[in-house]
C-alpha cells in the first residue's frame, strides 16, 4: 500500500456519477488535495475512500458544501477522542489488573 | 418471521405522501448514516432498516404491495406467481444510499415479500463501478508482532496480504479490485480490510510500548536477584534489585512492539514486579520470619 497511485477526477467522477464542479468545491474547501499533471487532475488513490464519503454526504443526504465541512471536522475530531479514548482504557486496565 | 412496520420505522402514518416519506427518511438517513456513526453497530442496523423501509414506500408498486400483503407476507408468494409478468417493472425507486459500509442486511420480510432481486434497484455507484466490501481480520497481538503473509478467503476467491509488523487495532487497508466486478464494463469495487486485534493474556499494548508483569518471590525481591520473564521475542534475564517493592516498574528500552513500518525501531516493554508471599510455612521458617519481625522496626 506503500505504492501511491493516482486516479484522473475526471474518471472517478464518471464511475460514480458526480460533477467534477463539486471535486473542485471539495478541494477549494481543502478537503481533498488535487494534483495536476498535464492540465489533467488527480487525487492520490489514498483519498479515496474520504472522498466517497464526502460524496455520500452531498449527494445521498443533500447536504451542502458548509455542512459537510462542519461534519468532515466534527468527524476528525470524533475520530481522535475515540483512540484517546481506547488508548486510555487501555491504560486503566493496567492499573486495574495490578490492583 | 415477523412482519415489519416500515411507516413506523419511517414515523410516517400510512396515508403519508411520497414527499413526505422521502423528508421522513432523509431525516432519519442523517441521523443513523454509518458515516456519521463509525463504528456504532446499533446505528447501522437502524440504518439498514429505514434504507429498507424507504426502498419499499418510495417505490409506488412496492408501496402497493407492501399496503395490500404486508401483513399478510406470507400469501405473498401466490401474488408474486400471478404478476411475474409485471416483475421486470420493479426497478428505479426512491434514490438510495450507497456506500463502502456492508449493505446487506435486509430483512427476511423483505426477501419473502419482494425478493432478493427488487433491492437496491436505485443505487447510483452500482450502475458504474462495483461495490466494495468490507471484511475484518481477528488477529491475535503475536501475529502483528512480526510482518507476515496471510491468505484468506472472502467470497470464494483466496487473496493473500502482508500484514506489516506493528499494525494496529482497527487499522484498515484497501485491496484495490477485490470488491464486486463492476457492471457494464465499470471498474471492480475495493476490498476493506480492519484489523481487529485481539489482546494478549500476558501483554498489554499501548501504542509501541508493551506491559506485562512479572512474579517474583519474596526473597529474590528482598535480596535481590535474577528473573526469567517472557517477551514477544523469546525470554528475557531481568535483574532483581535489593529491596523490590511491590508494583516496581522497570523499563526495558527497545523490547517493545515493532513500530510500523520502521524496520528496526521497537518500543518499550514495561514490567511490572508482583511480588509472591509464601504460603504454608514450615515451622522452621515461621520461627525464622518470628526472628525476622522481632528484630526489624515495625511501622
Amino acid at each position: 500500500m506503500a505504492k501511491e497511485e493516482l486516479v484522473a477526477i475526471h474518471e472517478f467522477c464518471d464511475s460514480h456519477n458526480v460533477e467534477i464542479s463539486f471535486i473542485h468545491s471539495l478541494s477549494e474547501a481543502g478537503l481533498v488535495e488535487m494534483t495536476t499533471i498535464e492540465e489533467t487532475n488527480f487525487i492520490s488513490d489514498e483519498q479515496v475512500p474520504e472522498l466517497k464519503k464526502l460524496v455520500r454526504l452531498h449527494y445521498d443526504m443533500d447536504i451542502n458544501m458548509e455542512g459537510i465541512e462542519t461534519i468532515h471536522h466534527l468527524l476528525q475530531q470524533m475520530k481522535i477522542m475515540q483512540k484517546e479514548m481506547k488508548d486510555l482504557r487501555n491504560r486503566l486496565s493496567l492499573y486495574e489488573e495490578i490492583d | 418471521m415477523e412482519f415489519v412496520d416500515y411507516y413506523k420505522i419511517l414515523g410516517v402514518p400510512n396515508t403519508a405522501t411520497q414527499d413526505e416519506i422521502k423528508k421522513a427518511y432523509r431525516k432519519l438517513a442523517r441521523k443513523m448514516h454509518p458515516d456519521l456513526n463509525p463504528n456504532d453497530k446499533e446505528a447501522h442496523k437502524k440504518f439498514q432498516q429505514i434504507n429498507e423501509a424507504n426502498e419499499v414506500l418510495s417505490d409506488p408498486e412496492k408501496r402497493k404491495k407492501y399496503d395490500q400483503y404486508g401483513k399478510d407476507w406470507k400469501h405473498a408468494e401466490q401474488f408474486e406467481q400471478a404478476r411475474q409478468s409485471q416483475q421486470g417493472s420493479w426497478s428505479g425507486g426512491g434514490r438510495g444510499f450507497s456506500g463502502d459500509f456492508d449493505e446487506g442486511g435486509f430483512s427476511d420480510f423483505f426477501e419473502s415479500l419482494f425478493g432478493g432481486a427488487a433491492r437496491g434497484g436505485g443505487r447510483r455507484q452500482t450502475q458504474f463501478k462495483g461495490q466494495d466490501h468490507q471484511a475484518t481480520l481477528q488477529l491475535h497481538l503475536r501475529d502483528v508482532y512480526t510482518t507476515h503473509q496471510q491468505t484468506f478467503n472472502i467470497n470464494g476467491k483466496n487473496i493473500r496480504i502482508t500484514i506489516p509488523a506493528g499494525a494496529e487495532d482497527g487499522q484498515v487497508i484497501r485491496l484495490k479490485g477485490y470488491g464486486e466486478p463492476g457492471v457494464n464494463g465499470g471498474p471492480a469495487g475495493d476490498l476493506y480490510i480492519r484489523f481487529d486485534i485481539l489482546d494478549d493474556p500476558n501483554f498489554k499494548r499501548t501504542g509501541n510500548d508493551l506491559y506485562t508483569t512479572a512474579t517474583i518471590d519474596l526473597y529474590t525481591a528482598v535480596l535481590g536477584g535474577e528473573t526469567i520473564i517472557d517477551e514477544f521475542g523469546g525470554k528475557v534475564k531481568l535483574k532483581v534489585a535489593l529491596s523490590t517493592q511491590n508494583g516496581t516498574k522497570v523499563r526495558l528500552k527497545g523490547k517493545g512492539f515493532p513500530v510500523y513500518k520502521q524496520e528496526g525501531k521497537f518500543g518499550d516493554l514495561y514490567v511490572t514486579f508482583h511480588i509472591k508471599i509464601p504460603k504454608d510455612l514450615t515451622e522452621r521458617q515461621k520461627a525464622l520470619f518470628t526472628e525476622l519481625s522481632k528484630i526489624s522496626p515495625k511501622n
